[in-house]
């Protein structure tokens, strides 16, 4: 292939990195036009995004990029979720004096890091990818700097978060010491017959890194710590892009590289799904901040979308990205509802603040009663249609122990959804909340019109569209 | 004209109306919540309308499904509507309480009005789709939706420990669901199809079937209720405003005995057969046990709520029975005791509404103040007991023989059920109804005024002509019920 055939591969990329550039060098000479930075930025997404879907396929730089359905799939709906982000992180941060146009060239820079993730071919691009996103939430997550909890949760992210980057590579070098090439096709060719120890020691290790990123249990103990403290905006882009970039990227490592091993992996996930679901409910039945809680929602939901990748199977894939998709725009819309939410100034965090919202501001509540029965898996929201395809790929590959204990679990889990809306329905209100910022608003109610009416048609061309995705992976 | 989606999604028209209300007046203005729960009455009014036309238009010599209606979705799936005899009735039972549970609530609910329209606007709409529904995952997604509209009425309307019953009731009915959830997604996966009929007439290996049997067994026997999963009953009815009582023990519970009839008879018959001496047990000690447990009620609500679960024992006694005359009863014994037990919690509703209490030491000798209601009173608790003539009787009597041919014991355990019940009815209507009137704050109580009349009476005329006429409800069922045991027995080799 020639070198300007590998750049038009990976054009979304580039459009990124450029428009990064371009953004922050704009935004250095006119402090003032944050506001034009943060359009910028979504401009830059969406053209990006547009590039992903219409732009030529292949592989370049000798495999190390690969433009196929499934990168084409994931880069279209990372980018939006970014671009999402954008307007409702950047007016939360004004309303609390903080005015920087740094935030949308972040976030797209975190959105390159996703992107190359997942058309990540080798180990090397791999590394590159997580790192850029990694580095662009460390600060993400650090930027309401005078808050001394969202320092926090940054350094805390930022500590762990190395330490799984260091996992990841010592991983990565393993594999690479004992096969002898980065490229993933190498590796699957490595593997083919059965991986050795060495390998598959090199595995394990790359799944625990990865595993960190999208925080599945045991890996999670950062999460709920972070979310926390992090601002509101912010978590909703960790908990949605990031995750799904990190699960493309796992699909990728395991089905191309370590395809022939998939007996190996296949219990690996099925435990980690498992126990995810598991940690997600219960610890999250004790607790009191939504944040916090919504966290544990999240390490179940993951735990769920693991389910769905392990069963090993084209079907399987499929599943896990419908799953990713639709709950990207339940948390965005979750965490919207939050940024939208304040009493006095002061932001609307806990179970007790909600009490009575139903009569305060009846369109938010309604929003994140609908987010929280989506993520309950109550028919017909999207939550529903996200499990429904994840447990009938699990018992499609025979493992019906996995889809029953999920199910359970998520039995478990609905008594917190439940008191959250209890909460909000039955509980006299606390007070009369300050007018909600009509951009938020305007996100949280229309992501929950997604997840009922509107999932029930637009699931007529994502759910094909994830399964030419999920053929690309080359599974069966 | 898809008239089956037309009848399932006509509420939800009342439901834009009212919300339409909202938007354009204030919630609290007395006129607004006034055109509400008009909006409300004539729109399941129109509901009913409809549900009548279509059980008119209904053919019954034919067994198979009418009214299909057929569209493609996505993942394979499909939106399909269908009624057979047995479904139809439910359709009516849902559409008839409805008009009935809006009037019932005209007074007693205060707070919240338009929110609580709303509620059974949606509920109704969901309880036709669970019984109109020809694909599995359409008819699981009406079935588990269902749940939220009632956890709202419990949790937001109820009584004092309303918040506790919701969340039993939720969680409760969410576990069973979910295991039928696995098994839904299992059948899809085994028989490639989601549409019932032909899930209807696919063979799964008997292994298989034991297992989906189970998981559908959890579903609806939690639903049903019957012992010993029904321990969220008493508590969600305690705790429930009168109209969600009515329709919880009307329409509810009866999707579980419809479920029995629609999957596990025809879609897992060896199961169902092996399983059967299991039903009958749990079956008789509901009758027998819940009734002894009714008899020692100091609530009136709980009481009904226990009766309610005897008189489920019956059903699934029928059903597991296996032939005709069992199927048939256990369908009558569901349609009557939706009127009857509607009825009763009506009943009791009449005088919390004037009195605040549902203590039975509370009241006596009612029947020197309110002559119309002790009349009213006793012709319930008649029919609840199933004296010949009500309703009641009918399916007591068929369900009983059905059984008698298949396991004598089992019909001559469940036969004394008969007579607790009558211990516990009777002794009910007379520690309220008779003796002296002792209690100086009932010195004043007031008979049932016009609109309480109005509600009862197309209670009392459908127990009596159902009593006295139940080849209406058999002549309709004939064709579906008969299809239904030819095609078990033939899987089974009887």
């Amino acid at each position: 292939m020639t070198f300007s055939a590998d750049l038009g591969l990976a054009y979304p990329e580039l459009i990124l990195a450029i428009g990064a550039l371009v953004l922050l060098v704009f935004g250095a000479f006119a402090p003032k036009a944050a506001r034009l930075v943060g359009w910028g930025g979504v401009l830059v997404l969406a053209a990006a995004a547009v590039q992903a879907a219409i732009g030529p396929l292949g592989r370049g730089f000798s495999g190390g990029i690969i433009a196929d359905d499934a990168s084409a799939f994931a880069q279209v709906a990372i980018f939006t979720a970014s671009a999402i982000c954008i307007p409702l992180g950047q007016r939360w941060f004004e309303r609390r004096g903080v005015h920087n146009f740094e935030f949308p060239v972040l976030i797209v820079l975190a959105a390159l890091g996703m992107g190359m993730m997942a058309a990540a071919g080798d180990l090397i691009s791999l590394y590159v990818g997580v790192e850029l996103h990694s580095l662009a939430l460390y600060v993400l997550a650090a930027m309401h700097r005078d808050n001394a909890k969202a320092s926090e949760a940054g350094l805390k992210y930022f500590v762990l978060g190395a330490l799984a980057s260091g996992l990841l590579l010592y991983g990565a070098s393993l594999v690479y010491g004992f096969v002898g090439s980065t490229l993933f096709s190498d590796i699957a060719a490595a593997v083919h017959n059965g991986a050795n120890t060495g390998v598959l020691f090199g595995l394990v290790f790359l799944i625990c890194g990865l595993a960190f990123k999208v925080s599945a249990a045991p890996f999670h103990m950062w999460t709920p710590d972070v979310y926390e403290g992090a601002p509101t905006p912010v978590v909703a882009f960790l908990i949605s892009a990031s995750k799904f970039a990190a699960l493309v990227l796992l699909t990728r490592l395991l089905a191309e590289g370590f395809g022939g091993a998939m007996i190996q992996w296949q219990q690996v996930l099925v435990a980690l799904g498992l126990i995810s679901v598991a940690v997600g409910a219960f610890a999250g039945l004790a607790q009191k901040n939504l944040k916090r809680l919504w966290a544990y929602s999240s390490i179940a939901n993951i735990g769920y979308a693991i389910i769905g990748l392990s069963a090993g199977t084209a079907e399987g894939v499929q599943s896990m990205l419908v799953f990713m998709v639709l709950y990207m725009i339940d948390v965005i819309g979750f965490f919207a509802c939050l940024a939208a939410l304040s009493r006095k100034g002061r932001d609307m965090e806990t179970l007790e603040d909600m009490a009575g919202l139903i009569k305060e501001q009846p369109g938010i509540a309604l929003a994140m009663t609908a987010f929280s029965l989506s993520a309950l898996g109550l028919p017909p929201f999207s939550g529903f249609w996200a499990k429904v395809f994840v447990f009938k790929a699990a018992l499609n590959a025979g493992l019906p122990i996995a889809a029953v204990l999920g199910l359970v679990g998520s039995v478990v889990a609905a008594f917190y959804y439940l008191r959250l809306i209890k909460v909000m329905w039955f509980d006299g209100s606390v007070g009369a909340t300050d007018k909600p910022p009509a951009e938020a608003k305007a996100i949280a109610v229309a992501l929950a019109l997604f997840s009922f009416p509107i999932v029930l048609a637009a699931l007529v061309w994502i759910y094909p569209a994830a399964g030419r995705a999920a053929h690309a992976f080359g599974l069966a | 004209m898809p008239i089956l989606s037309l009848i399932t999604f006509a509420p939800l028209l009342g439901v834009a109306g009212i919300l339409a209300l909202r938007l354009f007046g204030k919630a609290d203005d007395p006129k607004t919540i006034e055109s509400s729960k008009w909006i409300a009455l004539v729109t399941t009014l129109a509901t009913l309308a409809l549900s009548i036309l279509l059980v008119v238009r209904f053919n019954p010599a034919d067994n198979g499904f009418q009214f299909v209606e057929e569209t493609p979705w996505f993942a394979g799936l499909y939106y399909r509507m269908g009624v057979d005899g047995i479904s139809v009735l439910f359709v009516l039972l849902t559409a008839f309480l409805m008009p009935i549970c809006i009037a019932a609530s005209w007074k007693a609910i205060e707070k919240r009005v338009l929110e609580y329209m709303i509620a059974f606007l949606i509920l109704e709409s969901l309880v036709i789709g669970v019984f109109c529904a020809l694909d599995i995952v359409v008819f699981y997604i009406f079935f588990e939706f269902g749940l939220v509209p009632m956890f709202l009425i419990i949790g937001i309307w109820g009584g004092a420990r309303r918040v506790y019953a919701a969340f039993k009731f939720f969680l409760y009915t969410l576990l069973g669901s979910v295991l039928m959830l696995a098994a839904i997604l299992a059948m899809i996966g085994i028989s490639h199809t989601s549409s019932i009929p032909e899930l209807m007439v696919y063979h799964f290996d008997p292994k298989v079937q034991t297992w989906l049997f189970l998981a559908f067994f959890a579903s609806f026997a939690v639903k049903l209720p019957m012992w010993p999963v029904h321990t969220w009953l008493p508590d969600a009815h305690v705790e429930a405003p009168t109209a969600g009582s009515v329709i919880l023990a009307g329409i509810l519970l009866k999707m579980g005995g419809y479920g029995f009839l629609r999957f596990s008879l025809p879609m897992f018959p060896a199961a169902s057969h092996f399983f059967t001496p299991l039903v009958f047990a749990l079956s008789v000690i509901a009758v027998v046990y819940t009734s002894l447990v009714a008899f020692r009620q100091t609530d009136m609500k709980k009481l009904v709520a226990y009766s309610s679960v005897a008189h489920m024992g019956f059903v699934t006694m029928g059903i597991f029975s296996g032939n005709a005359v069992g199927e048939q009863g256990a369908i009558f014994q569901m349609l009557s005791h939706g009127v009857i037990s509607a009825a009763l919690f009506l009943v009791v509703g009449v005088i919390y509404d004037r009195m605040h209490t549902r203590e039975i030491a509370f009241y006596g000798g009612l029947v020197t103040r309110m002559p119309l209601y002790a009349a009213t009173f006793m012709l319930f608790t008649m029919g609840n007991v199933g004296l010949p003539g009500t309703s009641g009787f009918v399916g007591e009597i068929l369900t009983m023989t059905g059984a008698y041919g298949v396991s004598t014991w089992t019909a001559i355990v469940a036969a004394t059920g008969v007579i607790f019940s009558a211990v516990y009815a009777l002794s009910l209507y007379r520690r309220v109804v008779f003796g002296t009137l002792d209690n100086a704050r009932l010195a004043d109580i007031g008979d049932l005024d016009w609109r309480e009349v109005a509600i009862f009476a197309p209670l009392i005329a459908s127990t009596l002509v159902l009593g006295v006429q139940p080849g209406l409800v058999m002549n309709l069922t004939q064709a579906s019920v008969d299809h239904l045991v030819s095609a078990y027995q033939a899987a089974i080799g009887g």
